[in-house]
């Protein structure tokens, strides 16, 4: 096993980046679009569970059925993939954000706004570092799931473990099979344990 | 000169029996300290929050020093006024420090101006500096917090400080050390406070004059001899009679003011 990795470690290290890749890509994108809409959402409850509730329907319709509604769209590959991975990342993501921000004492608001802070000043300075415990596990949820459909991403030529793990499958190699499930893994577990240990420390 | 001026102010909640403010009109010169005086939902905080606009009146006009409130932006009106929040609503994820310093990052105070304005009003609040500055509000007593919550509005000294019951959750002892506190900074500033309390005695001590409420009207604004002497009617009687000692000290002559 670990002979097989010696000799093929470029193949498995640059899969290996490649899903890196998408992850980080499809992370950055939507916390980005999350954000953004989470902000809008902030004056209006209906609004978010409405909004939450859509995502949540998203959320639950197999990855595979998801690809082959946008192929025909934007294509096979990353095109294709990443938008679905951002799409799913967008219910557990808001979800979370809102949800923190809606716990914030409305007092604390109340003692903000009757200062003087402007709305931004409050969401910024109040809302934010107050939700961040919740955004946060947020994020970690969020990588884990995007690790997991990224390899399935693989079936649409996204690249990454995914194709290791596919090839595996196909050709009845066991140390491919192996290989792919450890290494996307460990993605999974160092996003897992780095962010709880940021939790941690934004809790104190 | 006049402060603060409340013309015809009305406020109704909805599902409510009675106006939360009913018609109220009250004139508040420059430099009086005015205790709000009532039993719990008679429309004490919703007069303080119409205000600096944490509420809006459904008619009447609020005038700040002869300004329509309405004519000024309210994150301006807001930091022009000093307020005290009656569930304390200190930030927990921030320290003393930055409690206290709301309002001068607000208003973009240099950081050693800041720091010394800080200690000054820990101080002034019976909290010493060094021991509280760099706690969190989760590290501090009921008592502790609302006086955090005090110098947080002190602060920038504001012309107007609206209080809603800020000594509520302090023991017997501590509250009346604060209270003379208040008075002495109250007199050396020439400001003007409007001060909420459920607490006979505390409107009494403190007021230069008291508005009495009840169901979201003013059933009388006088100092307080002259409500000992003329109480406006039967409610007012019957309050001033619960607590003899008030009327004790007045009528004897001590004026405690
Ligand atoms: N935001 C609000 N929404 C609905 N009702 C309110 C609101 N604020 C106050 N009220 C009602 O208005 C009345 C006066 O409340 P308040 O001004 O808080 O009384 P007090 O401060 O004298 O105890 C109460 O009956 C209260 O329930
Ligand atoms: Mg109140």
């Amino acid at each position: 096993m670990f002979s097989y990795f010696a000799k093929h470690a470029d193949m498995l290290l640059g899969a290996f980046a490649e899903h890196l890749l998408i992850v980080f890509e499809t992370l950055f994108l939507s916390v980005i679009l999350a954000a953004v809409i989470s902000y809008f959402l902030l004056k209006s409850e209906k609004a978010t569970n409405m909004v939450i509730q859509i995502f949540s329907a998203v959320y639950s319709i197999p990855s595979m059925a998801l690809f082959a509604m946008l192929i025909p769209l934007l294509g096979l590959g990353n095109a294709t993939a990443i938008p679905v991975l951002v799409a799913y990342n967008q219910y557990l993501l808001i979800r979370n954000i809102m949800s923190g921000m809606q716990q914030v004492d409305k007092s604390m608001l109340e003692a903000g706004t009757g200062m003087g802070m402007s709305h931004w000043q409050l969401v910024t300075r109040v809302q934010l570092p107050l939700a961040m415990p919740s955004i946060v596990a947020g994020i970690r949820l969020s990588i884990v799931s995007t690790t997991g459909i990224a390899v399935i991403a693989a079936s649409i030529n996204a690249g990454g473990l995914g194709k290791i793990l596919l090839s595996g499958l196909r050709t009845m190699n066991v140390n491919k099979i192996l290989w792919g499930t450890i290494l996307s893994v460990i993605i999974a577990l160092i996003a897992d344990v780095g962010l709880r240990q940021l939790e941690k420390r934004i809790r104190r | 000169m006049t402060a603060v001026e409340l013309k015809n102010v009305n406020k109704q909640f909805p599902g409510m029996s009675y106006k939360a403010l009913d018609n109220v009109s009250v004139t508040i010169e420059e430099g009086e300290f005015i205790t709000i005086l009532g039993s719990s939902g008679c429309g004490k905080t919703t007069l303080i929050k119409t205000i600096n606009r944490l509420y809006e009146p459904d008619s009447g006009d609020i005038f700040l020093y002869g300004k329509n409130i309405r004519d000024t932006n309210p994150v301006e009106l807001r930091r022009s006024i000093g307020y005290v929040i009656q569930q304390i609503g200190l930030f927990p994820h921030m320290t003393v420090r930055d409690n206290i310093a709301t309002i001068p990052k607000l208003l973009k105070w240099d950081k050693a101006k800041t720091d010394e304005q800080v200690d000054r009003l820990l101080s002034l609040v019976q909290l010493d500096p060094a021991e509280f500055r760099n706690r969190y509000p989760s590290q501090l007593s009921g008592g502790q917090q609302q006086r955090i919550g005090l110098a947080r509005a002190l602060i920038a000294d504001p012309k107007v400080m609206l209080l809603d019951e800020p000594f509520g959750a302090i023991d017997a002892i501590n509250r009346e050390k604060l209270q003379n506190e208040l008075k002495k900074i109250h007199a050396e500033s020439h400001k003007t406070y409007l001060f909420v309390t459920h607490d006979i005695r505390e409107a009494f001590k403190l007021g230069t004059k008291i508005i009495i409420m009840n169901q979201g009207k003013i059933l009388q604004y006088a100092t307080a001899q002259e409500i000992i002497c003329k109480p406006a009617d039967r409610f007012v009687k019957e309050l001033i009679q619960t607590t003899t000692d008030v009327s004790k000290d007045y009528v004897s002559g001590g004026e405690g003011i």
